[in-house]
C-alpha cells in the first residue's frame, strides 16, 4: 500500500540531480560557448600562397611562416572590432617582439590599403585573401582572429576576437616566451 | 525564439562586424547536375553555420555559410564522396560544425542517455508495480493483525459516518 | 515622473511580497486566523502595485518617452502602435516585468477565486507565490530595472528589429509566459500540500484547472512561435530544436505529464508523490528556461545578457527555489500515501505509461540541450547537438506514446482488458489499416517511414472519434438519446477528444510535410518556369518597391497546375536601413492540400534571379492540430466541475487518513 518511496535516498535523487545540473550551469556561466577552439592547433599551417595587396609588396605563403615565431592576424577593413585591436599590433611592431603578418580577409584591395594608411600598417607581410578560401583553410569563422605560429611553422595558439591588452599580457606574450624557450605554448 | 533571434543578430554583428547582418534566406546558384546538387544540399543540412545561432549552413545567409556551401559544391563536383566532403570541413572547423554529434568517447553519455532513461523509468515503474499488491490480491487477502488494529483505531477514532 | 512611479511601485510590491511570503505561512503554522487572513489582501495589493509598474512602462512606450533608457533602446517614435505595445516585452527588462505581472495576476486570481480553498491552505499557496515574486522582484530591481533614466534623452529611439515587428511575435511572449508562470500555480499548490503533508482528490481538483490553463497558453505560445519562424524566417522550417525552443518545450512535456497524472490523483487517489514531484519539476523547467534564455550559457556569455551578474542571480534563485522544494519533497513525501490500486492494464496504467514516456522524452530533450555545456565544462570539447540527435531519440520515444494515447481512454479504471479495448476500437483499427494501404498505394515510392507515420496520425484521430462515439452510444441507442448524451456528457471528456485528435493532426502535418515536401532551388530568368511537384512557377520578373522603412525587390510568379492558373505569388527580399538588415518575405499560399512557399533571392548579375520554392503538403495541419489541442484544453476548462471547484474536503476521511499517517509513522 505504501506509495511513497520508502528509503530517503530514493527521495533525494531529484534533489541530487537538480544540484548537479545547477553546478554545471554555474560552470557554464564562465564558459565561452561561442569560441570554437581551432582543430589546427599543433598542426602545420595550411598550404597556401596569397598574393600581396595590390600596391603593397610582400604577399604571404606557407614558407614565410617557417624559421621564426610569428603572429598572423586576420583582418579586414569592414571589420569594426579590428580597429579596436589595431593599436596593439602597432605597438607590437614598434617593440619588434615578433613579426606580425596580416591575412586580409574578403576585402577589396584599395579599401584594405586605405584602411592601413589610416590606422597604420603593423604588418610585415600581408596576404590578400579576396575570396576567403584561405581563411577557410585556416578555420577562420569570425574576423578578427589571431594565430601564433612557432618556428617550425606550426599553429601554436589561436585567439578569436579582438586582441586586447589583457589577452596580449596573459596569453600571447607568455606563449611566445614559452615557444622561445623551446617549450609548449599554453593557451 | 525571440531571444534566440535577438541574440544571433547581436552575434552576427559582433562576430563578423559586417555592415549588414544578413537574415534573409540564402538562395544561391545550384549545380547543374541534380544528383550532385541533391548530395551537396544534403551535406549543407548537416553542417552548422559558424556565425549564427543554431542553423545549418543551408539555412543561413551569412557570408561564411555561403562560402562553405560553394565549397561543398566544389568538393562534390571534384569527385569527393559525401564523407570526404564532410571531413574536409570538419578538418578545418572541428566536430562542432556537425549538427549530428559524432559517436565518440565524449558523446557516449549523450547517445546512450535516452535509452538509459527509458530503461531506468521502466525498471522503476516495474518495481513500483511489484511492490504494491495487485488489486485482486488486495481484495482477497485478509487483513493482517496490524491492519486490523489500525482499522479498529480508525473506526474508533473517526466520527460516525 | 511615471517612470519613478513605476519604480516606486515595484519597491512597494517587493515589501508587500516579503510580508505575504512570511506572515501567512507563520499564521497557518500557528493557527492564527488574523495572520492567515493577511494573504488575500496582500496578494491583491501586490497585484495592483505590479500592474501600476507595468502600466508606467507601457505609458513610457506609448508616449515614446526616450528619457527612459529601456524605451530609447527598444522603441522608435514612428513605430506602429502594436509594436510600441509589444516593444514593452520585446527586451530583457520589460519581459521580466511581464513575467512578474502574470505571476501576481495568478496570485490575485487565487485570492479572488480561491474561496473554496481552506483558509490555511490558501494562505500557504499565496505565501509560496509571494516567495517566487520576491525572487523576481529583487532580480528586476537590482539587475534589470526597466525604469532607468537616460539623460539627456535622445531625439528618437533605436527602434525594434524589423524581424520582430510582426503580429505573430508580438503575442508569442505573453502566451509563453502565461504558460510558464501558470505552472507556478501547480508549484505553489504542490509546495503548500507538502507543507501540510496532505494531497488528496480535492487538491488535484484545485490544481488541475490551473495546470490546464497554463498548458493551453504554453501550447498556444509555442505554436505561435513556430508559426512565426515558419513564415518570417523564410527557409520553410518551423522547429529547429534550438536551445531556446527546447527551453519552452521541456515545461510543455512535463506539464502534459502533470495534466495526466493529476487525473489519477483526483479520480483514484494514487500517484500523489509523483504528481507533486512533477508539479515541482514542471515549474523548475520553466525557471530553467528563463535562465537559459537570459544567461546565454548555451550560446555566448558576452553576447546578449551582457551582465554576468544577471546569470548568477537568476541561477542562485533557481537553485534556492528548486533545491528548497525538492528538499521539502524528500522530507515530506512519505506523509502522502496513495490508496487506489490498479493493474498496469487500466486507465491509470495508461496514464502511468504516458508519464513514463513523457518524462523520458523530457529528460532526453534536457540532456541534448545541456550536453554541449556538460562536455565543455568537463573536457573542454565543443560539440553541437542539433536536430538529427533529437529526431533520432525523441521521435522513437513518441511512437509508443502516440499508439497508447489512442487506447488509454478506452480502458476502464482499476483493471482493464487490452483486447477488449482494442475490440471497441475496431473502426479506428479499420481506418488505420485503410490509411496504411492508401498511403502505400499513393506514395509507394515515398520514404517508407512516412507510411506508418501517417497511419499513426489517423489512428489517434480515429480512436478519439470512436471513443467519443462510444460515449454517446452512437448508433446503439436512438439518435435522440445520443443527442441527450451529447449534451449531458462532461465537457472534460470532450476536451480529451479534441486535444487527442489535435495531436493526431499535428502528427499528420509533420509526417506529410516532411516526407512529401518538394523543394526547388533555381536560377530563373524572366519568362522561365520551374516545376515544383504538380505546380509550375513562371517568373514574371522582379521590380523594386519602396516600403515605409525599407527598400525591397518584389518577384512575381504565376503559379499554375495542369495549365490552370491557381495563384500569383509575390515574395520580397527586403533591405531595412535602421537598423541595417536584410530580410526575406516569403510568399505563402495556403490551400486545402498544403502550402506553396516562394522565396526570391539575389540577382545573379546576368538578369536572372535565384529563387527557392517549396510545396509542403498538409503543413497547416500542424498549427490546426495545435489549435485543436488548445481548444480541447479550454473546452475541458469550461467544465462545470472545474468552475465550481472541488467540494469541501471530507473532513472525516481526512482525519482518518491523518490518524493512519501518524500510526504508520510510529
Amino acid at each position: 500500500m505504501e506509495e511513497a518511496p520508502r528509503r530517503l535516498w530514493t527521495r533525494l535523487v531529484p534533489l541530487a540531480v537538480a544540484l548537479i545540473i545547477g553546478g554545471f550551469l554555474f560552470a557554464g556561466l564562465s564558459l565561452r560557448p561561442k569560441d570554437i577552439p581551432s582543430v589546427l592547433i599543433g598542426k602545420a599551417v595550411p598550404d597556401f600562397d596569397l598574393p600581396a595587396l595590390p600596391g603593397r609588396p610582400k604577399g604571404l605563403q606557407t614558407a614565410d611562416l617557417k624559421g621564426q615565431i610569428s603572429l598572423v592576424n586576420v583582418f579586414a577593413s569592414w571589420c569594426v572590432s579590428c580597429r579596436a585591436e589595431h593599436p596593439l599590433f602597432m605597438k607590437l611592431k614598434a617593440q619588434g617582439v615578433v613579426p606580425v603578418h596580416g591575412l586580409n580577409y574578403k576585402d577589396e584591395g584599395p579599401a584594405a590599403l586605405a584602411w592601413l594608411a589610416r590606422y597604420g600598417d603593423p604588418y610585415d607581410r600581408v596576404g590578400h585573401d579576396l575570396k576567403g578560401r584561405v581563411g577557410i583553410d585556416w578555420g577562420v569563422y569570425g574576423v578578427p582572429e589571431t594565430f601564433l605560429i612557432n618556428a617550425e611553422g606550426r599553429i601554436a595558439c589561436k585567439h578569436i576576437g579582438p586582441v586586447m591588452d589583457r589577452d596580449l599580457e596573459e596569453k600571447l606574450l607568455p606563449a611566445i616566451e614559452a615557444l622561445r624557450r623551446g617549450g609548449v605554448a599554453q593557451c | 525564439m525571440l531571444m534566440a533571434v535577438l541574440r544571433s543578430l547581436l552575434l552576427a554583428l559582433c562576430l563578423l562586424g559586417s555592415v549588414a547582418p544578413a537574415w534573409s534566406i540564402a538562395v544561391d546558384t545550384p549545380l547543374d547536375d541534380p544528383v550532385l546538387e541533391a548530395r551537396a544540399r544534403a551535406i549543407h543540412k548537416q553542417l552548422r553555420c559558424l556565425v549564427c545561432q543554431n542553423q545549418s549552413i543551408e539555412d543561413s545567409n551569412a557570408t561564411l555559410a555561403r562560402d562553405l556551401r560553394v565549397l561543398v559544391r566544389e568538393r562534390i563536383t571534384a569527385g569527393d564522396s559525401d564523407d570526404a566532403a564532410l571531413s574536409f570541413i570538419v578538418d578545418r572547423y572541428g566536430d562542432w560544425v556537425l549538427l549530428q554529434p559524432p559517436v565518440k568517447s565524449g558523446t557516449m553519455v549523450l547517445w546512450l542517455g535516452p535509452a538509459l532513461f527509458l530503461i531506468l523509468a521502466i525498471v522503476s515503474i516495474a518495481v513500483w508495480y511489484r511492490r504494491r499488491p495487485s488489486p485482486v490480491v488486495a481484495a482477497t487477502t485478509p487483513l493482517s493483525a496490524d491492519e486490523q488494529a489500525r482499522l479498529k483505531a480508525l473506526l474508533g477514532d473517526g466520527d460516525p459516518v | 515622473m511615471t517612470a519613478e512611479l513605476g519604480h516606486y511601485a515595484l519597491v512597494l510590491a517587493l515589501s508587500v511580497a516579503l510580508v505575504q511570503a512570511t506572515i501567512p505561512l507563520l499564521g497557518a503554522w500557528r493557527g492564527d486566523s488574523g495572520w492567515i487572513g493577511l494573504a488575500r489582501p496582500a496578494a491583491l495589493v501586490q497585484c495592483v502595485l505590479v500592474m501600476t509598474a507595468f502600466g508606467a512602462l507601457m505609458y513610457a512606450y506609448l508616449t515614446s518617452d526616450f528619457s527612459v533608457l529601456n524605451v530609447a533602446a527598444n522603441s522608435h517614435s514612428a513605430k506602429p502602435l502594436l509594436y510600441k505595445i509589444s516593444g514593452v516585452w520585446g527586451n530583457h527588462e520589460g519581459s521580466l516585468l511581464l513575467w512578474l505581472l502574470i505571476l501576481v495576476l495568478f496570485g490575485a486570481a487565487v485570492a479572488v477565486f480561491g474561496g473554496n480553498l481552506p483558509a490555511p491552505f490558501r494562505a500557504r499557496v499565496l505565501a509560496v507565490q509571494a516567495m517566487i515574486a520576491v525572487g523576481f522582484l529583487t532580480f528586476v530591481l537590482f539587475t534589470s530595472n526597466p525604469f532607468e533614466r537616460l539623460l539627456p534623452a535622445p531625439i528618437d529611439g533605436r527602434g525594434l528589429n524589423p524581424l520582430l515587428q510582426d503580429p505573430g511575435l508580438a503575442f508569442h511572449p505573453p502566451f509563453l509566459y502565461l504558460g510558464y508562470v501558470g505552472f507556478s500555480m501547480a508549484f505553489s499548490f504542490a509546495v503548500a500540500a507538502l507543507i501540510e503533508g496532505r494531497v488528496d482528490a480535492a487538491w488535484a481538483r484545485w490544481v488541475r484547472p490551473w495546470t490546464l490553463a497554463a498548458w493551453c497558453f504554453l501550447t498556444l505560445g509555442i505554436a505561435l512561435g513556430s508559426w512565426w519562424a515558419y513564415y518570417e524566417l523564410g527557409w520553410g522550417g518551423w522547429w529547429f530544436w534550438d536551445p531556446v525552443e527546447n527551453a519552452s518545450f521541456m515545461p510543455w512535456l512535463a506539464g502534459t505529464a502533470l495534466l495526466h497524472s493529476s487525473i489519477v490523483v483526483e479520480k483514484r487517489d494514487s500517484l500523489k508523490n509523483w504528481t507533486v514531484l512533477l508539479a515541482i519539476l514542471t515549474f523548475s523547467l520553466s525557471l530553467l528556461g528563463t535562465f537559459l534564455v537570459r544567461s546565454g550559457v548555451l550560446t555566448s556569455v558576452h553576447a546578449f545578457a551582457t551582465d554576468p551578474a544577471r546569470g548568477v542571480f537568476i541561477l542562485a534563485f533557481l537553485i534556492v527555489v528548486i533545491a528548497g522544494s525538492l528538499t521539502l519533497y524528500a522530507v515530506r513525501a512519505p506523509a502522502m500515501k496513495g490508496g487506489g490500486l490498479f493493474s498496469p492494464v487500466s486507465r491509470e496504467g495508461g496514464l502511468v505509461l504516458n508519464n513514463l514516456l513523457l518524462a523520458t522524452a523530457c529528460a532526453t530533450v534536457l540532456l541534448g540541450t545541456l550536453y554541449p555545456l556538460f562536455l565543455d565544462a568537463v573536457t573542454g570539447e565543443k560539440i553541437t547537438v542539433g536536430p538529427p540527435f533529437f529526431n533520432m531519440t525523441f521521435g522513437p520515444l513518441m511512437v509508443p506514446l502516440l499508439i497508447a494515447m489512442a487506447v488509454g481512454p478506452m480502458l476502464p479504471w482499476k483493471r482493464g482488458d487490452l483486447l477488449g479495448a482494442l475490440q471497441r476500437l475496431k473502426f479506428a483499427i479499420a481506418a488505420t489499416v485503410a490509411a496504411l494501404l492508401l498511403t502505400l498505394v499513393l506514395a509507394f515510392d515515398g520514404p517508407w517511414l512516412a507510411i506508418p507515420g501517417m497511419a499513426l496520425g489517423v489512428w489517434i484521430i480515429a480512436a478519439a472519434l470512436e471513443e467519443a462515439a462510444h460515449r454517446l452510444r452512437l448508433f446503439r441507442v436512438p439518435i435522440g438519446e445520443s443527442m441527450r448524451r451529447l449534451l449531458r456528457s462532461p465537457r472534460a471528456a470532450w476536451g480529451t477528444t479534441f486535444a487527442h485528435a489535435g495531436a493526431g493532426m499535428v502528427i499528420i502535418g509533420i509526417v506529410a510535410s516532411t516526407a512529401w515536401q518538394v523543394e526547388k532551388l533555381q536560377v530563373l530568368r524572366k519568362g522561365e518556369s520551374v516545376a515544383v511537384g504538380a505546380y509550375a512557377f513562371k517568373f514574371e520578373g522582379a521590380t523594386p518597391v519602396a516600403g515605409p522603412n525599407y527598400a525591397a525587390v518584389r518577384g512575381t510568379f504565376r503559379v499554375s497546375r495542369n495549365g490552370m492558373e491557381v495563384a500569383i505569388m509575390q515574395p520580397e527580399s527586403r533591405n531595412y536601413q535602421d537598423p541595417p538588415m536584410d530580410t526575406t518575405e516569403a510568399a505563402i499560399r495556403t490551400g486545402w492540400g498544403g502550402d506553396l512557399y516562394a522565396v526570391i533571392g539575389d540577382p545573379t548579375g546576368d538578369g536572372s534571379w535565384s529563387t527557392r520554392f517549396y510545396n509542403k503538403p498538409m503543413i497547416h495541419w500542424i498549427w490546426m492540430g495545435a489549435l485543436f489541442m488548445v481548444f480541447g484544453g479550454l473546452f475541458s476548462l469550461s467544465d462545470r466541475r472545474h468552475r465550481v471547484g472541488a467540494p469541501a474536503r471530507r473532513d472525516v476521511l481526512a482525519k482518518a487518513a491523518k490518524t493512519a499517517a501518524s500510526m504508520a509513522g510510529k
